[in-house]
């Protein structure tokens, strides 16, 4: 399982846009994954309170579902987003990281259920969530 | 008396452009995804240029969902903005010119967004257009559609949910 583990985190640090972000996958392993964003100027959506921008918020949320997938121990390869729904709770604070934890608590020959959250330094008041489907497929 | 002559159309165009490239470009994040707006009339087609820092899947390769997610949410979210802008632009209560010059209104904030992936986005620029189904004083409900070659076939659509900003003078 460690090797699955490792191609897993392999997968998600070559992915181009993870890293344009900043994205670093703090935790992965039994379909259960962990990435962190730093605050950057280029994130933000409202230039008057400097709050990032939702879509950044969904990018993590993305990467962290789909690294959750691969890393479930009957999932045998890759995968990709069937649908994504994100809900956003509150504005995340200007300046603070964001950790996203993603679970995949359901998993089939051709689908995976995944569920996400996303969190600034202040965890007890998540700033989003997430539910989706993913697809299951045989190789990278 | 002699009305004024109108102003050549030409200019009333620019002008209005001009708005719209300010409430784009005032925006950080809209300027790192290089997404960029074209106008007929109040119809708005979001562009989304293509770069190799856009890639989720460098194997096949495929934009990112999340950069897709994030495009189809910029996409809903100045279109939304601007059908409320673009009555006021027209009865000439706001000028084009006071918001190319910075004076920004407030964006409205998303609620929720649901994106449905329909096939990967290839590496090449993308298109999206956003309809405002709903759009009541407070909530608004936004459908968008994005394809790349061809406009029938979508890679990505979506709905979101999203809270209008609030005038301080209309809170009661």
């Amino acid at each position: 399982m460690a090797d699955k583990t490792m191609l897993a985190r392999q997968f998600i640090e070559a992915i181009p846009h993870a890293r344009e972000l900043g994205m670093v996958l703090t935790e992965i392993g039994d379909g259960m994954a962990e990435i962190t964003m730093a605050y950057d100027e280029k994130l933000i959506g409202d230039p008057e309170t400097g709050v990032i921008h939702g879509g950044a918020v969904s990018a993590v949320m993305d990467t962290c579902c789909g690294a959750a997938v691969m890393s479930h121990p009957s999932a045998p390869g890759g995968t990709a987003t069937i649908d994504l729904r994100i809900d956003y709770m509150r504005a995340a604070t200007p300046g603070q990281t964001i950790t996203t934890r993603a679970t995949c608590h359901h998993i089939t020959r051709n689908v995976a259920f995944v569920r996400a959250v996303a969190m600034d330094e202040d965890s007890d008041r998540p700033v989003a969530t997430a539910s989706g489907a993913f697809t299951v497929e045989k190789g990278f | 008396m002699k009305r004024s002559r109108p102003e050549p159309v030409q200019v009333v165009k620019q002008r209005r452009d001009a708005a719209l490239a300010a409430l784009v470009e005032s925006v950080p994040y809209i300027r790192f995804l290089n997404i960029t707006f074209d106008r007929r009339g109040d119809e708005l087609t979001s562009v989304l240029h293509f770069d190799d820092k856009l890639i989720g899947n460098p194997f096949l390769p495929a934009i990112h969902g999340g950069v897709t997610a994030a495009f189809l949410e910029v996409t809903s979210v100045i279109t939304l903005n601007w059908s409320h802008l673009w009555p006021k632009i027209e009865s000439g209560e706001l000028d084009p010119e006071d918001l190319a010059a910075g004076k920004i209104p407030r964006q409205p904030k998303t609620i929720d967004f649901t994106v449905d992936y329909l096939r990967s986005g290839l590496p090449r620029d993308a298109y999206a257009r956003a309809t405002v189904n709903r759009a009541g004083r407070r909530y608004a409900s936004v459908h968008v559609e994005a394809w790349q070659d061809h406009k029938d076939r979508l890679f990505a659509q979506a709905t979101g949910h999203f809270l209008i900003p609030q005038d301080p003078a209309s809170k009661a």
